[in-house]
């Protein structure tokens, strides 16, 4: 490549795709399509939040990328590597530094600050489809705002199994309107979603869909309105290497023995920096 | 007034314009001779009052389950006038429900009718348990509170004399006959004003088909609903309904009090009906 333009894509690229952002943006939690781009990884890898990350990125920004709230997984570290060889942007591990996060089924321990953006990389956009599998229905239904098939599937589980048996992907309403799949987080992860000052972007590049949720935008999980929702709690545990309680764990199962970690590395390393075990 | 029909036309095919002329039960025929659409409803005007039960009679391909597809919008009339229950729209004017907005068509759909269809495939969804298709519905009308679904779920159950315990079975596992029933059961736990009903009874063994038809006779005194029942069986007609209307080549050839049209009929094709069957 002789001179190849800022952040990889060309400038029409990434026109196209602040276009569907900005729509996305105006209607939260609506499913928007893009022409998603060939992109240096395959497609399943990341590359819808990778094309978003690189549309909407300037020279003044700082990247953090994770993976299932690590830093150091191989897929976040040649995502971060080949934005960075792009567009010279600073990189960072910490949170509360970064203008651009882009994550992989996590949203980082620390609060999200005004400014900030998340970048979700999302491999089934369609939070209808287990339920309804026409797209003509799926968009019928969700212009009626008629989730009466995913709550039927909540009653299910409720009457069989006492609660809901979806562990990620949990559905989530947004501004009273839009169900929406928000990417395969942990349910822990759904509460910090709500009126978050962060903006939320949302990109699947094999499923061509972008969606958003701007700053400060209600969030509420699919619930019965007599049954609360409940998140993961690790009753007890404490990370072994920094000492933090009452966070997601990552779960390492060695010789029939499990040991827990912060899910989150940036933030245990940042523990164990500080000295403190909260 | 609970229902009133005006002028309700359906055609299959580019109409020429004149088809609804060249058809009808005096020029005996439904296709038109000019075109070759298909009228399946040629200006058929009705209405139903409060707790009244209306039948509809006809041959086979008379369209008479048509007429119930356009009430319900399961189908998109050509042309013609729907009210429905004092429905207005923003200016105080009665709303024809035909075009009416998307939302107000989903919400009577849900709420103010419900349809049973005569193949329980087409009423059911099969891979929601029986429970869980009494709670679309109940969803469907608004109501978001476990409990509360559970429980009309299973006093629906026991309404159409089927075990409680059964309620979490799918509907495969249930004979043609229950299938009915659930089908019923749904479309009467959301308290509609107005039941649909093609050709319920038809398929089932006899004896079977009697106690469908008490029940749903009964539940009607208790709940107190119009309904609009299709059958080419004058046996159920006579049986259920206050009113009948004969179809004939998608028009009304007949329309008067059951007792007065079984007793006495007056149009040559319903005199043969009746001769025929009684």
């Amino acid at each position: 490549m002789g001179n190849p333009t800022f952040a990889f894509m060309d400038e029409d690229a990434k026109k196209e795709i602040r276009r569907s952002l900005l729509k996305a943006v105006a209607l939260p939690g609506y499913i928007v399509p893009f022409a998603s781009r060939e992109m240096p990884v395959a497609r399943g890898w990341g590359t819808g939040g990778l094309q978003i990350t690189l549309s909407i990125i300037l020279e003044h920004d700082v990247l953090k990328v994770i993976d299932q709230g690590c830093d150091g997984s191989v897929n976040a570290v040649n995502i971060r590597d080949f934005i960075t060889s792009v567009t010279n942007v600073e990189e960072t591990l910490k949170t509360s530094d970064s203008t651009i996060i882009q994550t992989r089924h996590r949203v980082p321990e620390n609060r999200l600050q005004e400014g900030q953006v998340l970048v979700f990389q999302v491999p089934y956009p369609e939070v209808l489809t287990t339920v309804e599998p026409d797209t003509a229905n799926q968009k019928q239904m969700h212009a009626n705002s008629d989730y009466s098939k995913l709550w039927v599937l909540l009653y299910e589980d409720t009457a069989q199994y006492g609660d809901s048996r979806i562990s990620n992907r949990y559905p989530v309403q947004v501004n009273e309107h839009y169900v929406m799949d928000p990417s395969p987080i942990p349910k822990y992860d759904i509460p910090r979603l709500n009126n978050c000052p962060a903006l939320l972007l949302f990109g699947a590049g094999r499923e061509k869909r972008i969606y958003a949720i701007p700053p400060y935008t209600r969030v509420k999980p699919l619930k019965f309105d007599d049954r609360q929702f409940k998140v993961e709690n690790f009753p007890g545990i404490v990370c072994e290497r920094c000492g933090a309680s009452h966070v997601f764990f990552d779960e390492v199962r060695r010789e029939d023995t499990s040991h827990f970690f912060c899910s989150d590395t940036e933030f245990c390393d940042q523990n164990l920096e500080n000295g403190d075990a909260s | 007034m609970l229902l009133e029909v005006r002028d309700v036309s359906k055609i299959y095919g580019t109409s020429c314009g004149q088809c609804l002329e060249l058809t009808g039960v005096e020029q005996d025929r439904a296709i038109c001779p000019r075109c070759g659409s298909v009228v399946a409803i040629n200006s058929i005007s009705l209405f139903a009052q409060k707790n009244e039960i209306l039948g509809i009679v006809g041959e086979s391909g008379s369209g008479k389950s048509t007429l119930l597809q356009l009430i319900y919008q399961d189908q998109v009339a050509s042309s013609g006038q729907i009210f429905f229950n004092k429905l207005t729209d923003e200016n105080g004017q009665p709303l024809n429900i035909l075009k009416a907005p998307p939302a107000t068509v989903s919400r009577l759909r849900s709420r103010e009718m419900s349809m049973i269809y005569q193949n329980p495939q087409l009423g059911l969804n099969f891979l929601f348990s029986a429970g869980g298709n009494i709670a679309e519905k109940i969803i469907g009308a608004g109501e978001r509170r476990y409990e509360q679904i559970r429980n009309r779920g299973l006093d629906f159950v026991d309404r159409i004399e089927m075990e409680t315990s059964r309620i979490d079975d799918y509907p495969e596992e249930f004979s043609g006959g229950q299938q009915q029933r659930i089908q019923i059961a749904k479309a009467l736990s959301s308290s509609p004003q107005l039941l649909l009903l093609d050709e319920p009874t038809t398929g089932l063994d006899v004896s079977v088909q009697a106690r469908i038809l008490d029940l749903i006779k009964e539940l009607q005194q208790e709940m107190g609903f119009s309904m609009i029942i299709v059958s080419h069986d004058l046996g159920v007609i006579n049986h259920l309904t206050d009113i009948t209307v004969v179809m004939k080549h998608g028009t009304l050839v007949e329309y008067g009090l059951t007792d007065q049209i079984l007793e006495d009929p007056q149009h040559p094709y319903t005199q043969l009906l009746v001769s025929s069957i009684l």
